[in-house]
């Protein structure tokens, strides 16, 4: 009789399956029309890549002060270079840059502090971001207190413009939308139904209508003597367009707790608001935030349209500067440059909002 | 249990404050008195700033003469037509973009979607890449790409990029040829309806008796036989009545044929790109709902893969993704606003633009334009209402 003593030794996977080859067999050449897809996508990323790496990078020209010193075979950054403190602070003087400086760093700090879940004090933090730092940067910027020179807003622009008007507008909309999302809940009828009618309006027209009324309407129903500055004009009515489509995330956000919640704290007395600030909207807030930073997203995107009406933001810097009868024809550089810095804000926050999505749902996943 | 000292003796109504619904009505009745002031102020102050201007309120200025032209129109238009005449040229020019839109922006939505879910680790990266890239660049941005930095810089009419001879690509538009219809062609669009009934009876039919008989017929390919091949034939019978419009380089121009302004290519480009990017993910998402147990189930019944996809997985990824896919729609057609950033004429362009400008009724003209987008956000809303409640799963 024979026997084996040991255990036979393991043996390694067989060739088919392991190693790249296998792998692509699996993932790209598994039927022929697999193989099709994968050759033709090999085609067209051919097609786009190398121009487009041979365009922006091998043929562009970084270094320079003026349109000679581009060659004209690929992308002339000197361009982007020689605008790049516009493209980030519109026409702020350049002697109070330090100001926006100030601010930018703030603003990163407060951000970096919100979004990184490990470090403490989130509340205080919270708050003095909503309530201490708007005024803070409104004093550094606009000036004229504590003898700092008074920079007009007509000359705030760039990328601070872009980033004022979307957190304002988002600040901004956020107790408006909480008020009209409790409103749209609330068993009064009356209240219930002008929110309803706020928010259907709202989230009914285009951003650019809601801009050129707040440009043209808006000083028609002020009385003559109060003139409203622009950049305010156009706060006002981003505000109010953006917290009609706050209350619809933060009404999501309340539907999404379980009503025992709410009679559980009825049950032990609490009133309607002690109920809504100690209860509902701690569980709720947490829910929203997706919601929240995806709205912030498109906001920061939408902001945009304010060069419609005369404000010079990332893109309607970019878009005055590629009229300078100095640089004309650079519109390729000029736009790739303002894409770059509009996706990487969207694309790294929408990167954020997924994460938390999956940190706060814990459903089955295959 | 001591009395407590301050406890109201039986039978004695609480004081009104203490009174849920009196509360309530009082709260109500100051909001409407808050809202009903800040309104009079509103119109208040208006009225005085329109009397300092010299601006007569009403709708008369409608039947006044424009005065200007408008590079597309889909009716009747000229400098000598009225305001009331422009603003219905901007809604047409509108619906148009924003029909035309909905249409690619499905297609290319859809198929990048499907791309996405695709076993083809390639293919699939592919489709995450253009979601991503468009996703997160803002609309504006992309229009002025396509229209500044693209077709703003294609050659001249004299060397204008062409297909074929039959379709011109330059710097002025793209230019089609465009059939010309004979007598005799009113036949064709008719055997198309014919057919279009014809399949549906054969559907309607068919499940009839599949479920008598069980035996069932390729209704699917029967009629699209039918709905193509019947006009085809009838093309065919009748000796093709139809002639072609080349457009033909004169002097410095195209004559002829049709021409598709530069303005309504970038922003047709622009809105199906960046709405097509949202509608993928949105049908990603759709089908990926759908429980890993119904594909298992329907697989354990023996359904072939096809059957799988039609009767299980489809019907049920469609309730998760209309809902979304409409509001999608709605953003592309507010969206399509932006054509005033171009000068594309739209309705924002042409009445919210130059009339107002040129009339100075910014009142009448903002609430004209606005309730326009509000008509059409609450018909889709309606109708995702109604689509909702025929769709939704019924629960115990």
């Amino acid at each position: 009789m024979i026997h084996n003593q040991d255990m036979i030794p393991q043996q390694p996977a067989p060739r088919s399956t392991i190693g790249p080859l296998a792998w692509m067999r699996a993932n790209l050449f598994s039927g022929p029309i697999n193989s099709v897809f994968t050759l033709l996508g090999l085609y067209v990323l051919y097609i786009l890549l190398v121009p487009t790496i041979q365009w922006a990078f091998i043929n562009a020209d970084w270094i320079g002060t003026s349109r000679d010193d581009c060659s004209g075979e690929g992308a002339c950054w000197v361009f982007v270079n020689a605008r790049f403190t516009q493209f980030i602070y519109g026409l702020y003087p350049q002697e109070e840059l330090w100001r926006g400086n100030i601010v930018f760093a703030g603003f990163a700090i407060l951000i970096a502090w919100l979004a990184i879940p490990r470090l403490p004090y989130k509340r205080w933090v919270a708050i003095f971001a909503l309530t201490a730092f708007p005024v803070i940067a409104y004093v550094l910027l606009h000036g004229g207190y504590f003898d700092l020179p008074r920079v007009p807003t007509h000359r705030w622009g760039g990328l601070m413009l872009t980033l004022i008007l979307a957190v304002v507008g988002m600040v901004g909309a956020l107790p408006i939308g909480i008020v009209l999302a409790l409103g749209r809940r609330s068993n009064m009828p009356i209240v219930k139904s002008f929110c309803v009618v706020f928010i259907e309006f709202w989230r009914g027209v285009p951003l650019i209508t809601v801009l050129f009324m707040a440009s043209v309407m808006l000083p028609l129903f002020l009385p003559s003597e109060l003139s409203v500055d622009r950049l305010i004009r156009a706060l006002i009515g981003i505000t109010l367009f953006q917290s009609a489509y706050m209350a619809e995330v933060i009404r999501g956000g309340l539907q999404a707790i379980p009503k025992g919640q709410e009679e559980a704290a009825a049950a032990l007395g609490m009133t309607y608001w002690k109920r809504t600030a100690l209860i509902v909207m701690p569980q709720a807030l947490k829910m929203m935030i997706p919601g929240i930073v995806n709205t912030f997203i498109s906001l920061f995107k939408d902001t945009t349209l304010v060069m419609i009406i005369g404000l010079f933001d990332l893109l309607g810097i970019v878009q005055a500067a590629l009229s300078d009868s100095r640089w004309l024809g650079f519109s390729l550089e000029g736009y790739v440059f303002a894409a770059f810095m509009f996706w990487i804000f969207c694309f790294s926050m929408s990167r954020y909002s997924q994460y938390l999505e999956r940190k706060l749902h814990t459903g089955h996943k295959r | 249990m001591s009395v407590r000292p301050n406890a109201r003796p039986v039978g004695q109504k609480p004081p009104f404050w203490r009174d849920r619904a009196k509360r309530a009505l009082i709260f109500q009745l100051l909001l409407v008195a808050a809202v009903a002031a800040f309104l009079l102020y509103i119109v208040g102050n208006t009225q005085a700033n329109l009397e300092a201007r010299g601006i007569t309120t009403g709708f008369g200025f409608l039947s006044n003469t424009a005065g200007f032209g408008i590079v597309q129109t889909l009716v009747d238009y000229s400098s000598q037509s009225t305001y009331g005449r422009t603003f219905l040229v901007g809604l047409l020019n509108t619906l148009l973009v924003g029909g035309l839109g909905v249409l690619a922006a499905t297609i290319i939505g859809f198929t990048v979607g499907i791309a996405r879910l695709s076993p083809n680790w390639l293919l699939a990266r592919l489709a995450n890449g253009y979601i991503e890239i468009f996703r997160n660049i803002p609309l504006l941005l992309q229009i002025f790409f396509w229209y500044f930095a693209v077709l703003r810089t294609l050659p001249s009419a004299r060397d204008s990029l062409a297909f074929g001879e039959a379709v011109f690509l330059n710097v002025r538009g793209l230019y089609l040829p465009e059939p010309l219809f004979e007598s005799g062609f009113g036949i064709i669009p008719a055997t198309f309806l014919v057919a279009i009934i014809a399949s549906i009876v054969l559907v309607v039919w068919n499940k009839r008796r599949q479920d008598a008989t069980g035996k069932r017929l390729p209704a699917g390919w029967i009629s699209l036989l039918l709905i193509f091949g019947l006009p085809l034939l009838a093309l065919v019978a009748t000796g093709v009545p139809v002639t072609w419009d080349m457009p033909e380089l004169r002097g410095f121009n195209f004559r002829g044929g049709i021409t598709i302004i530069p303005e309504f290519l970038a922003l047709w480009l622009a809105l199906s790109i960046y709405t097509a990017s949202f509608i993928a993910e949105i049908v990603r998402s759709g089908i990926q709902a759908i429980s890993h147990g119904q594909t298992e189930a329907a697989q354990a019944l023996s359904l072939p893969r096809k059957l799988v996809l039609r009767l299980v997985i489809i019907p049920q990824a469609l309730r998760v993704i209309i809902p979304p896919l409409t509001s999608q729609y709605l953003n592309l057609i507010k969206n399509s606003s932006l054509a005033t950033a171009i000068g594309y004429p739209d309705l924002v362009s042409v009445f919210a633009g130059t009339t107002l400008n040129q009339t100075g009724q910014a009142i009448e003209v903002i609430a004209m334009t606005m309730a326009v987008y509000l008509t059409i956000s609450l018909l889709v809303s309606m109708f995702m209402n109604w689509f909702n409640a025929r769709v939704a799963l019924v629960e115990r």
